[in-house]
């Protein structure tokens, strides 16, 4: 099983979603995150101070899921969160030790 | 701290009680003991009036100026539009503190302090007209010397009822009076707070503001609105100021207080650093146009009576502000790209403040170039000079109040016209006399508020001490001074 955590900007998240349930995958979770990469901040103004702010907020997705459906998934995030300018994301993998269902005790490849 | 507080209510319910048990005995008592109590006879009770003068009278108030009862009796006393609009006017200066200012303030700060900032105006409120009842409408407006009034003719309130006080406004009953300057009371050391939030003590803030009331406020309202008052025009003064709705009294003496209390206290931790940034930009918009709203009440409520003049004043308030807002955005847009629109609600605020002090005294052509100025300059103030100084007045309280009362109490001397307000036509209109009265009367105000801040600070910081720890600050005042969080989802 892997994980597949992937950082995205936030108005690309309804794309990416309706793109990995096209390939079957059923559910992720997601959280509001800030970060930045190479994207820079910007300025903003209150009573005539300036702040740089540098963070920026992004969309982190977290999906766990069977190894033959690793590389499609990869692929739909890739090709429905680009938009050919800075500040696009990344996309982490990473090994999964053991995954469980809560409501039925099933493990392993059932549960994901 | 426990200990100071349990004195306080000691000493109050000390004065609460003997003063409800003579009320009760002075009513019964009236009627028995009348005449034989009085050591000296009654001046003869003035003659009753003819039927033409009683309709003289009747005229008087309804064309909106008292009726001129000379050494006779007059049965015609209060204006009913009059008192409906000074009460009317009293609630919306009151809105302007709970929750205008409130709002204001408190959307301007970080999350973890938003309790803290809002809590500085609400006990205000409560605070405030408790020492209003016992001693400050006594200390501010009963008549004594030049400088304040008496500490025991009004204590309590007593006396202060229906019947109209001639030196103030002859057509509304004195307790309406005493209403309306009560809400000024309670706005004015609310505005001081703009410039310690986020790291002052609680327990500091409340002997704070006893003491500033009694050493600043009163006198100072007072001086320029009480009866002999040094500066008063309308009542006998010496240096006849011309202050309609406060500039002095009110903005000059925060604002000048308010920097005071920024240099004292010091900064926050990490300022200016750390970017601290408003928390709720849209409470901040709520608060300033409640602002707005509520100044009309503050400007055209102290015509004191429902004639031209409060027309004028509200005409005045309304068309500086709207210039003063575009003045504000106008100079962002030009020197930083974006117009803001937390600054259109402050150039807003910057107007609102200029033109208190001019509102019953200028025509409105002059209200928009007072307008302008102030908001040009309030904001270059803010902008530039704080930034140059590199003074922490977290909410510009100096920049606003104290810049911006300042530039409006002088253009009063300069713009003052007896077209307008007929009471000041061939005495006290714009030209250099009148500007320098004003300036005498700025300076004075500026004085005060700073040695006495200053004062009252360094006493307290030896004592009770002013800010709090560190720790506390960094956590946020919300949780270590009153165990609340604003938002808890």
């Amino acid at each position: 099983m892997k994980k597949i955590e992937a950082i995205i900007k936030p108005f690309k998240l309804e794309e990416v979603k309706d793109a990995l349930s096209e390939i079957g995958i059923q559910g992720m979770t997601v959280t509001e995150v800030k970060g930045f990469g190479r994207q820079k901040g910007h300025t903003e103004i209150y009573r005539g101070s300036e702040y740089t702010v540098d963070f920026l907020p992004k969309v982190k997705i977290e999906v766990v899921l069977s190894d033959d459906l690793a590389e499609k998934a990869i692929d739909a995030i890739v090709k429905s969160a680009k938009t050919g300018k800075i500040g696009d994301g990344k996309v982490f993998v990473l090994p999964i030790e053991q995954a469980i269902r809560i409501r039925t005790d099933e493990t392993g490849e059932k549960a994901v | 701290m426990k200990k100071i507080m349990l004195m306080l209510y000691c000493f109050t319910t000390a004065l609460l009680v003997p003063s409800a048990l003579a009320d009760e005995a002075a009513a019964s008592a009236v009627i028995t003991t009348a005449t034989s109590t009085a050591p000296a006879p009654d001046p003869a009770p003035p003659r009753d009036p003819t039927i033409e003068e009683r309709v003289t009278d009747i005229e008087a108030v309804m064309n909106q100026s008292a009726p001129t009862a000379d050494k006779r009796a007059s049965k015609v006393s209060i204006s009913a539009g009059d008192n409906a609009w000074v009460l009317t006017s009293s609630a919306l200066v009151l809105m302007m503190t709970g929750p205008g200012l409130a709002l204001f303030y408190g959307g301007l700060v970080r999350s973890r302090n938003v309790l803290s900032t809002m809590m500085h105006s609400l006990f205000l409120m409560a605070f405030v007209s408790v020492l209003w009842v016992i001693y400050g409408y006594s200390m501010a407006f009963a008549p004594g010397n030049a400088f304040f009034g008496s500490l025991n003719q009004y204590f309590m309130l007593n006396g202060v009822g229906a019947a109209p006080n001639a030196t103030y406004s002859g057509t509304i009953p004195q307790q309406t009076f005493m209403l309306f300057q009560l809400m000024f009371a309670i706005i004015t050391p609310a505005l001081i707070s703009g410039a310690f939030a986020e790291r002052m003590k609680f327990s500091a803030f409340v002997v704070f503001m006893i003491a500033w009331v009694t050493i600043v406020y009163f006198p100072l309202a007072h001086m320029v609105w009480g009866d002999g008052g040094l500066f008063n025009w309308a009542a006998g003064g010496k240096i006849p100021a011309l202050d309609f709705a406060g500039g002095t009294v009110v903005h000059i003496s925060s604002g000048v207080s308010a920097l005071v209390c920024a240099l004292v206290l010091g900064k926050r931790v990490g300022y200016p650093s750390q970017p601290m940034l408003p928390h709720n930009v849209v409470l901040s918009l709520i608060g300033a146009t409640l602002l707005w709203v509520g100044w009309f009440g503050f400007n055209a409520g102290s015509a004191l009576n429902a004639g031209s003049l409060a027309s004028s004043a509200f005409a005045a308030t309304h068309f500086a502000t709207a210039a003063a807002a575009l003045g504000w955005a106008g100079t962002e847009w030009v020197l930083k790209g974006k117009p803001s629109v937390l600054g259109l609600a402050s150039g807003m605020v910057a107007g609102l403040v200029a033109i208190t002090p001019a509102s019953g005294f200028v025509s409105v052509p002059s209200a928009l170039v007072i307008g302008v100025v102030a908001g040009v300059a309030c904001y270059l103030m803010v902008s530039k000079v704080k930034a140059a100084f590199g003074y922490d007045d977290s909410l510009d309280a100096f920049g606003v109040h104290g810049i911006g009362g300042t530039i409006g109490a002088l253009l009063t001397g300069v713009f003052a016209s007896g077209a307008v307000n007929s009471a000041i036509a061939g005495k006290f209109e714009g030209g250099m006399a009148q500007l320098w009265n004003q300036a005498k009367a700025v300076g004075t105000s500026w004085i005060l508020a700073a040695v006495a801040t200053f004062v009252i600070l360094k006493v307290i910081d030896a004592t009770i001490g002013l800010r709090v720890s560190e720790e506390d600050e960094t956590q946020g005042l919300d949780v270590t001074q009153h165990g609340e969080e604003a938002y808890n989802n």
